[in-house]
């Protein structure tokens, strides 16, 4: 167990460093020049914009720049952006709010999307499943965007049930309705998914044996059958998350919410390397991670895969 | 967004499919008489023949020019002079939209082709070779499958940004680009899974007991059965790319005016979101009517090609 952890770890490495050199190198390209706008109207003084690149190394080459870059990280520094913040203070400032978000999103998407995915799997072919079916189909097409502004226009401002928009002040209420917008989708994804896997699972032998030997139907259900049809279910809501946190970037700008997802987008429309960057990297780090965790559940979950 | 509903069907489409269904039909014959009873394939591809033939010719559908604003009767609901009303600029909503075909059709067949053509081959190098070469190819994979893909597309498209004198190809090429270099690891991952589980049989060792090059049991033996899951996965990967490239729009990086499409509609119909909601209605639902016809399709080629669920 310990050695397959340590082996992941380490083939994570390399794979971390390739990822961030990818972005590095994109993000690096962007055109235009960062000092547009530092010196009010006018353009910056050619000495200010000389003391500029070198204060942030612009005129390094690429791999130098990475390098010294990879080396900071190491020493949890992510860098000063070019308006002297620090991007792990941002960071640390605006994750909560993202992961308070993409948690909510993970809960519905296991809550609702395991309890239709059961429910129309129990009752495969009849109504309910095919309501399943259909609605998740419907989920599944429409753009998590128009669902975004729909529901925001209907439940937001038509009929005021939730706040339409999050601001500054991320509560869990606020946040009910953009999450459940941001894991929609995969909500949908997740029914189908249980669905699939518990009709598969209640024709298997070991079921057929359980019920001629007179075991109860919900003793049945939740300790033989749904076990077994949850193990694709969990690697999906894990693999899941680094779709959320792409999805976040869309969602916190409709709603307006001051988490990573929105602080990424302005880096980028800002032209501020510094913050992509970093923000990017954390990102990727994290979904890793969880990744990682996943695979380590997948064997609490099922016995037969081991990882020795 | 596609690794995640890319897992979620790999993982439906489970185990390519081995063996024959039945004594004396071939597994593609055996799947294509599935298909030919189930009415949702018919429905699907009858939907995507439409959209096809919309993107190729929109002249059959309208003979109103899309690019022609009446600012005069902006916002106008629908009538019979526009079917679908006008949006804000005044263009005829309908005109629009069936010309919005052709760029979402477009990014959704060439990236889908891209990422199928890098995805098997990077697949079929990792699991048919094995040895240093997995290694090297799936770590490659890992670092691009790290990047989830609408984050890959939207520092991409930032990077290398669009004006209005951008020629529609060039357009449309880097949006495949993207979409293709930060998509094609799913499909290699599905691929290389398949080959391990295909070379094994006794009809590839006996190819290579007597005597064939690689090249020729990955072309006769290999391929063809191990494609299955990865067409099924494309199918529906090309309806989440259609997303993927409205979005992109959505935020304003994608495809941009004067470049008609159904994402740039919908980006440009948000601003008049609360008095006239028909003009986002009608290019939301040809997009998502895109999107299902591309799902149904691959939802009903894997239904066909797997025994189990039927």
């Amino acid at each position: 167990m310990y050695k397959y952890i340590l082996r992941r770890l380490i083939q994570m490495i390399p794979v971390l460093l390739g990822a961030t050199f990818i972005i590095f190198a994109m993000v690096y390209a962007l055109p235009g020049d960062p000092t547009i706008g530092l010196c009010g109207e006018r353009p910056c003084p050619a000495a200010f914009v000389a003391e500029f690149r070198d204060k942030h190394g612009l005129n390094d080459p690429l791999h130098v720049r990475y390098l010294t870059y990879m080396g900071n990280l190491l020493q949890g520094d992510l860098g000063t952006n070019f308006r002297d913040i620090k991007v792990v203070d941002e960071l640390a400032q605006r994750y909560p709010v993202t992961t308070k978000l993409a948690a909510m999103a993970i809960l519905f998407e296991t809550v609702i999307g395991i309890i239709a995915g059961v429910l129309a799997g129990i009752r495969k072919g009849k109504f309910i499943d095919n309501l399943v079916l259909v609605s998740t189909l419907f989920v599944i097409s429409v753009p998590v965007f128009v669902i975004g502004v729909s529901l925001q226009y209907s439940f937001g401002l038509k009929w005021p049930i939730f706040p339409a928009t999050v601001g500054s002040d991320a509560t869990v209420y606020r946040l009910v309705l953009p999450a459940f917008v941001l894991g929609s989708a995969s909500i949908a994804y997740a029914a189908r998914l249980t669905r699939t896997n518990l009709v598969e699972n209640l024709r298997a032998d070991y079921l057929r044996t359980a019920i001629a030997k007179g075991m109860s139907r919900p003793r049945m259900l939740g300790v033989h059958a749904l076990r077994n049809s949850l193990i694709p279910v969990v690697t999906f809501i894990g693999a899941d998350f680094g779709g959320l946190l792409g999805g976040a970037i869309v969602t916190e700008r409709i709603f307006n919410i001051q988490g990573v997802g929105g602080f990424l987008f302005t880096g980028i429309r800002n032209r501020d390397p510094v913050s992509v960057v970093g923000t990017v990297t954390i990102l990727v780090l994290v979904f890793l991670v969880v990744n990682l965790l996943v695979d380590l559940l997948y064997g609490v979950l099922d016995p037969r895969i081991s990882h020795d | 967004m596609t690794e995640a509903s890319t897992i979620a069907v790999g993982a439906e489409a489970g185990a390519p499919t081995g063996g024959q269904a039945d004594e004396g039909r071939s597994l593609a014959s055996d799947a294509w008489r599935q298909l030919k009873r189930n009415p949702i394939f018919w429905v699907s591809v009858t939907l995507i023949v439409l959209f096809i033939v919309m993107a190729a010719v929109p002249q059959l559908f309208t003979n109103v020019d899309p690019n022609a604003a009446v600012l005069k009767q902006a916002r106008e609901r629908p009538n019979a002079n526009a079917w679908f009303g006008r949006d804000i600029q005044g263009y005829d909503i309908y005109a629009r939209t069936i010309y919005g075909a052709r760029a979402s059709i477009l990014v959704g067949v060439l990236t889908t082709l891209v990422t199928v053509v890098i995805g098997v081959t990077m697949g079929v190098l990792a699991g048919y070779y094995g040895g240093w070469l997995d290694s090297l190819v799936s770590r490659i994979t890992d670092m691009f499958f790290a990047i989830p893909l609408l984050l890959g597309g939207i520092l991409f498209m930032s990077t290398f940004p669009n004006d209005e004198n951008s020629r529609y190809l060039v357009v449309v090429g880097k949006v495949v680009l993207v979409m293709a270099v930060f998509g094609w690891p799913s499909i290699a991952r599905l691929m290389r899974s398949s080959v391990l589980q295909v070379k094994p049989n006794d009809y590839v060792q006996a190819a290579r007991a007597l005597g064939a090059s690689p090249w020729r049991i990955i072309r006769s033996h290999v391929m063809p059965n191990a494609l299955a899951p990865v067409i099924v996965v494309s199918t529906i990967n090309l309806g989440v790319f259609i997303t993927v490239e409205a979005t992109l729009s959505f935020l304003g990086i994608g495809l941009t005016p004067p470049a008609v499409s159904w994402g740039v509609a919908i980006s440009d119909a948000l601003v008049a979101l609360r008095t006239t909601p028909h003009i986002l209605l009608f290019p939301s639902l040809f997009l998502s009517l895109a999107v299902l016809a591309f799902i149904m399709l691959g939802d009903a080629v894997r239904d066909a090609f797997d025994p189990k669920s039927r």
